[in-house]
């Protein structure tokens, strides 16, 4: 069975590669390569999959994956500059590609001794853009 | 797996009515969708692409080729149409959403490689809502490896 909870946090970030020309990033990552950066309201949506215990009849307290996702991903990422304060964006471009690889190997580091499993991060950048970062062993 | 999905949106008309049915047939199998004069939905458009990042650049492809890729063959031929009428695949094909879901995965999968032949992506999912609470889908297989790609930037 498969169980999902819902997070939102805001941040900016700047898609830039730095030894690249500003035709080529441009080219890369549209408006989302101007220098100074710009945000947008990320809407997380982590799914986990388990079977549900017999005495609670829960797959996971989701009190429990919500402090997860609040200590993991909201805390350090809501109201930040991606590439400025969180890291490896110093490093990796903080793509939605990129961040909700992130966001996979941060929860699944946390989630690795729990009765579950992460099975999928989907990752809305805009209403209109997401990203999904599945187990390999699941359907798309 | 990583994927990334792109959503657009047009609008346009349509009239579902079978050149192989008799007139009650067609009224009974398609109900409203058949009246003579057509009706017309804000469809949703979902494009996955799926495959491996590119390291370079942290992306799976640019957006804007998807962009453009979707907006010349799919947006151009749909967006504010009456589809039996205005495009050309549907002058005998019924257009419900399953055949528009085809069509467009078609068009995808033809102009795909002119707009993201150097990214490693593929089109992996082509979903439709023709209203809220009608949704078509055609998942398509990951293909085999085969034409080498260009490391970006």
């Amino acid at each position: 069975m498969f169980v999902t909870r819902k997070a939102e946090f805001s941040a900016s970030h700047v898609c830039r590669i730095a030894g690249a020309s500003d035709a080529a990033n441009r080219r890369l990552y549209g408006a989302g390569a101007n220098p100074n950066g710009h945000g947008h309201n990320y809407l997380l949506e982590v799914t986990v999959e388990g079977e549900p215990d017999p005495v609670t009849g829960m797959v996971i307290d989701l009190k429990d994956l919500k402090d997860v996702i609040d200590e993991e991903i909201v805390a350090p990422m809501d109201h930040r500059f991606l590439n400025f304060e969180v890291e490896p964006f110093d490093r990796v471009i903080p793509t939605a590609e990129n961040v909700a690889t992130e966001i996979w190997r941060r929860l699944e580091h946390r989630l690795g001794a729990a009765s579950v499993r992460l099975a999928k991060v989907r990752l809305f950048e805009t209403p209109d853009l997401y990203v999904d970062v599945t187990r390999e062993d699941l359907p798309a | 797996m990583t994927t990334l999905t792109r959503i657009y949106r047009f609008s346009a008309s349509h009239r579902l009515h079978s050149a192989e049915l008799s007139t009650d047939q067609n009224a009974a199998l398609y109900g409203k969708c058949n009246n003579p004069y057509g009706h017309g939905h804000d469809y949703v458009l979902e494009v996955t692409a799926a495959g491996d990042l590119d390291a370079n650049t942290g992306l799976l492809l640019p957006v804007a080729q998807l962009d453009s890729l979707v907006e010349e063959h799919v947006l151009r031929v749909f967006a504010s149409r009456n589809i039996n009428r205005d495009v050309p695949q549907f002058a005998t094909l019924v257009p419900t959403t399953e055949n528009i879901a085809i069509v467009i995965t078609r068009l995808l999968e033809a102009h795909w490689s002119a707009y993201l032949h150097t990214w490693r992506a593929h089109l992996r999912r082509v979903h439709i809502q023709e209203t809220d609470r009608n949704g078509f889908e055609i998942a398509l297989p990951r293909p085999q490896p085969t034409e080498s790609v260009t490391t970006h930037a």
